[in-house]
C-alpha cells in the first residue's frame, strides 16, 4: 500500500495538458448527462500519468472543478483506492505481490531483491530517485506466481536472480520485457498440457 | 476429462489470436442476429434450462437473476454491468477471458443487454489489468467498426454501447453494490440490500450485474442449447468452469474443466501433481482465499462443484484452487490471508473493520508461538462476531478462512501456542481489591 497521506511537498499549480484534456473529455462522454462524477477515477489516472506517477492535491482541486463536484469527494476517492499514489514514487513503480498464492512460491525472495537493489524500506525512492517498490495485495496472476508489476506491465514466474536482473535494467532506466520469465506461453501448464492439443499443434 | 469439442474457451492459451477474424473462426458472432431474433423469453428460458450459475463466487442462478429485471422499461433506463474486478487471491480466470476471448464477452454483452433491455453496458475491470483492458478495448473498437455493436447492433435493431470502467486497486469493488458506487465515482463501500440492484442499481436504475465468465459462456450456451450445457457436470451444478490451480503444484495453470471434476484429478492430471508428491499435500483452498480450506483426507475424494463443497463446509467460490504442501507453515499462510482482508476492508462496518485487524494480529502471534492458550477460543469468538454482522459478504469472506483453519488445524495451533495465560487469577483474592495492584504477583 502506498502511503495513504499526501506528500508534504506539493506543487502549487496543476492543469491538464492537451493530450490529457482530450482523453478526459472522451471519458466524461462515456457517462450519462449529469453523471460526470463517474469519470473521477479515470481522471485521477490521467492526472497521475501526466504528473510522473503521482497525484498532487492541486490536481484533485483541478479535477473537482473540471467535474463540478466538491473537492472533498475527489479527495475521498483518491485516498480510498490504493492505486493512486499521493506522493512521488519515481518513474518505475514496482509492486511485488505477496499474498498467500505468491508467498508460498517465494514472493519474499523478490522483496529481498528489492531491498537489496532499490531501497531498504517500502515507498522509499532509490538513490537515483528513479524508482521505488512496495508490497501489494493479490494482483490476479496467481498461476504465474511469484510475480510483480512495474508500472502497467506484469512480470511473471520470477525468482530472486531474475528479479535482480530486472531491477538492474530498471535502475539504469531501461524497460525490461514483460511477461513470463520462465518462457511459458500465457497460462498453460508447462510441458504438461493435455487440452486443446490439436489447436496447439495446428 | 472434458472433450475438446465441449470446451467453450478454445483460445484460453491464445493459440490462435484474439482478433475478430480468429474469433469468427471459433464461432463467435456467426449467427448472433438469429439468436436475438428468437426473442427475450427464449434467451432467458434457455439460460434457465442450462442451469448456469454465476461464476463470480456466489453461484446465483443466472437466468433467475435476469428475470428480476423489470419486464417493461419505465422512465428509468436499464443498465448491464459486467464485473471484471477479479481480486480474489487464487483467481485469475477473467484476465484470460479479457485478453484472449474478448469477443465471447462482447457478444455475451450484446445478447444479455437485449435480454434485460439495456442500451448501455459498463465493463468494470480492476485497475491493475490495464494492459488486458486495452486488449478488450481494441476488441470493442473492432466490434464497433464491423457494426456488431453500436447503433443497430449486428442488424438486430437493438442499440448497445459498451464502455470500460477501470477500478483502482480495491478488492471490495468486486462486491456488486460497491462496484456500482465505484462506477458512480464514489468510495467503493457496499450498499444495503434490499433494494436489490435489479430494481435500484446504477444511478438508481434497474441494473443487472454479472461476472465476466458468466456472460462469456452465454453465446455458446444459446448456440449449443441449454440442454447441452446441463448435460455436463451434475444436476444444479452444470456446465464447464475455468479452474485456476496455483500454489505448490508442479505446473500451475488455468484450465477449463467440467463441473464436479474430482479435485485430485484436477491437481494430478492438469497441474502435474503436488510438489513433492500427493502425500506431501497439507491442505487445499478450493475456491479463492475466502473459502475455508480442506485438509488432505477430504481432498482425496471431494468433487469440485457448489453443492459438494458446501457439504464439507467450504465453497466453490471462484474456483481458484490454492494448493499448500507440507513445506509450508499453514498458520502463516492463513495469517497472510488475514492480512489481505485487514488491508482490503472498506471500513464501513465496525465488526469487519476492527475484527479483520484483530484476526490478523492474533494469527501473527500464533504463527510465532506467542499466543496464549485461551486466545485460540477467543479467535474463534472473533470470527463469529464478524460473520453475518456486516452489510456485505466481506465479513464472511474474511472470517471463513480463519474458521477453516481452526476447524482442521486446531491441534497444530495448540501445539505451537502452549503458553499459559499471562495472568493466572488467584482464587482467594477478595472481591473489593484493585486487581491491577496484584498483577505483579500474578505474572
Amino acid at each position: 500500500m502506498s502511503l495513504r497521506r499526501p506528500s508534504k511537498e506539493q506543487p502549487e499549480h496543476f492543469e491538464f495538458n492537451l493530450i490529457s484534456l482530450e482523453a478526459a473529455k472522451k471519458i466524461v462522454a462515456n457517462y450519462p448527462k449529469g453523471k460526470q462524477q463517474s469519470a473521477v477515477m479515470s481522471l485521477l489516472y490521467i492526472a497521475q500519468r501526466q504528473n510522473d506517477n503521482w497525484i498532487p492535491l492541486a490536481a484533485m482541486k483541478y479535477i473537482a472543478k473540471f467535474l463540478d463536484m466538491p473537492y472533498i469527494k475527489v479527495y475521498e476517492v483518491a485516498t480510498f483506492y490504493t492505486m493512486y499514489n499521493l506522493s512521488p514514487v519515481g518513474n518505475f513503480f514496482i509492486q511485488v505481490c505477496t499474498t498467500t498464492p505468491c508467498m508460498i512460491r517465494g514472493a519474499y525472495d523478490l522483496v529481498e531483491a528489492c531491498k537489496e537493489k532499490i531501497s531498504k524500506n517500502e515507498n522509499e525512492l532509490s538513490k537515483n530517485k528513479k524508482c521505488s517498490w512496495t508490497e501489494v495485495e493479490c494482483l490476479g496472476a496467481c498461476v504465474n506466481a511469484p510475480m510483480m508489476q512495474i508500472n502497467d506491465d506484469y512480470y511473471e514466474d520470477l525468482d530472486k536472480e531474475k528479479t535482480l536482473k530486472i531491477l538492474d535494467k530498471v535502475l539504469s532506466g531501461e524497460k525490461p520485457k514483460p511477461g513470463s520469465y520462465r518462457g511459458r506461453v500465457n497460462n498453460e501448464p508447462e510441458n504438461n498440457r493435455k487440452t486443446l492439443m490439436d489447436l496447439k499443434n495446428a | 476429462m472434458l472433450k475438446d469439442e465441449d470446451r467453450i474457451f478454445k483460445n484460453l492459451y491464445n493459440d490462435k489470436g484474439s482478433d475478430i477474424d480468429a474469433s469468427k473462426k471459433r464461432g463467435d458472432w456467426v449467427d448472433t442476429k438469429d439468436l436475438i431474433k428468437k426473442g427475450r423469453d427464449w434467451i432467458i428460458n434457455e439460460v434457465k434450462t442450462s442451469e448456469l450459475r454465476g461464476r463470480g463466487g456466489a453461484g446465483f442462478p443466472t437466468g433467475l437473476k435476469w428475470s428480476f429485471a423489470p419486464k417493461k422499461v419505465g422512465s428509468r433506463p436499464h443498465y448491464l454491468v459486467i464485473n471484471g474486478d477479479e481480486s480474489e487471491p487464487g483467481t485469475c480466470k477473467d484476465r484470460d477471458i479479457l485478453r484472449f476471448e474478448p469477443h465471447k464477452l462482447i457478444e455475451g454483452c450484446l445478447i444479455t443487454s437485449y435480454a434485460v433491455q439495456a442500451h448501455v453496458c459498463y465493463i468494470y475491470i480492476r485497475g491493475e489489468y490495464l494492459i488486458d483492458g486495452q486488449k478488450l478495448q481494441a476488441a470493442i473498437d473492432e466490434a464497433y467498426e464491423k457494426k456488431l455493436i453500436g447503433k443497430d447492433a449486428s442488424g438486430t435493431g437493438w442499440d448497445l454501447d459498451i464502455y470500460i470502467h477501470y477500478g483502482a486497486g480495491a478488492y471490495i469493488c468486486g462486491e456488486e453494490t460497491a462496484l456500482l458506487e465505484s462506477i458512480e465515482g464514489k468510495k467503493g463501500q457496499p450498499r444495503l440490500k434490499p433494494p436489490f440492484p435489479a430494481i435500484i442499481g446504477l444511478y438508481g436504475c434497474p441494473t443487472i450485474i454479472n461476472n465476466v465468465e458468466t456472460i462469456a459462456v452465454v453465446p455458446t450456451i444459446l448456440r449449443k442449447g441449454g440442454k447441452w450445457f446441463a448435460s455436463l457436470g451434475k444436476a444444479k451444478n452444470t456446465g464447464t468452469k475455468i479452474f485456476c490451480i496455483s500454489g505448490n503444484v508442479n505446473n500451475p495453470c488455468n484450465v477449463e474443466e467440467e463441473m464436479s471434476i474430482p479435485l485430485k484429478e484436477l491437481i494430478e492430471v492438469h497441474a502435474g501433481g503436488v510438489t513433492g508428491g500427493w502425500d506431501n499435500l497439507q491442505a487445499v483452498i478450493p475456491g479463492g482465499s475466502s473459502m475455508p480450506l480442506l485438509p488432505k483426507n477430504i481432498c482425496e475424494t471431494i468433487k469440485m462443484d457448489f453443492d459438494s463443497l458446501i457439504t464439507e463446509k467450504s465453497g466453490l467460490g471462484t474456483a481458484g484452487v490454492v494448493v499448500i504442501n507440507k513445506d509450508q507453515d499453514i498458520i502463516k499462510c492463513m495469517a497472510r490471508i488475514a492480512r489481505f482482508y485487514k488491508h482490503e476492508s472498506c471500513g464501513q462496518c465496525t465488526p469487519c473493520r476492527e475484527g479483520s485487524g484483530w484476526m490478523w494480529r492474533m494469527l501473527e502471534r500464533m504463527t510465532n508461538g506467542e499466543a496464549s492458550r485461551d486466545e485460540i477460543d477467543m479467535l474463534e469468538d472473533v470470527t463469529n462476531q464478524i460473520a453475518g454482522h456486516t452489510i456485505c459478504a466481506f465479513g464472511e469472506g474474511s472470517s471463513w478462512p480463519v474458521q477453516g483453519l481452526l476447524k482442521h488445524f486446531k491441534k497444530e495451533i495448540e501445539k505451537r501456542n502452549n503458553i499459559n495465560p499471562m495472568f493466572n487469577k488467584k482464587k482467594d483474592i477478595p472481591y473489593l481489591i484493585d486487581q491491577h495492584l496484584l498483577d505483579k504477583d500474578n505474572v
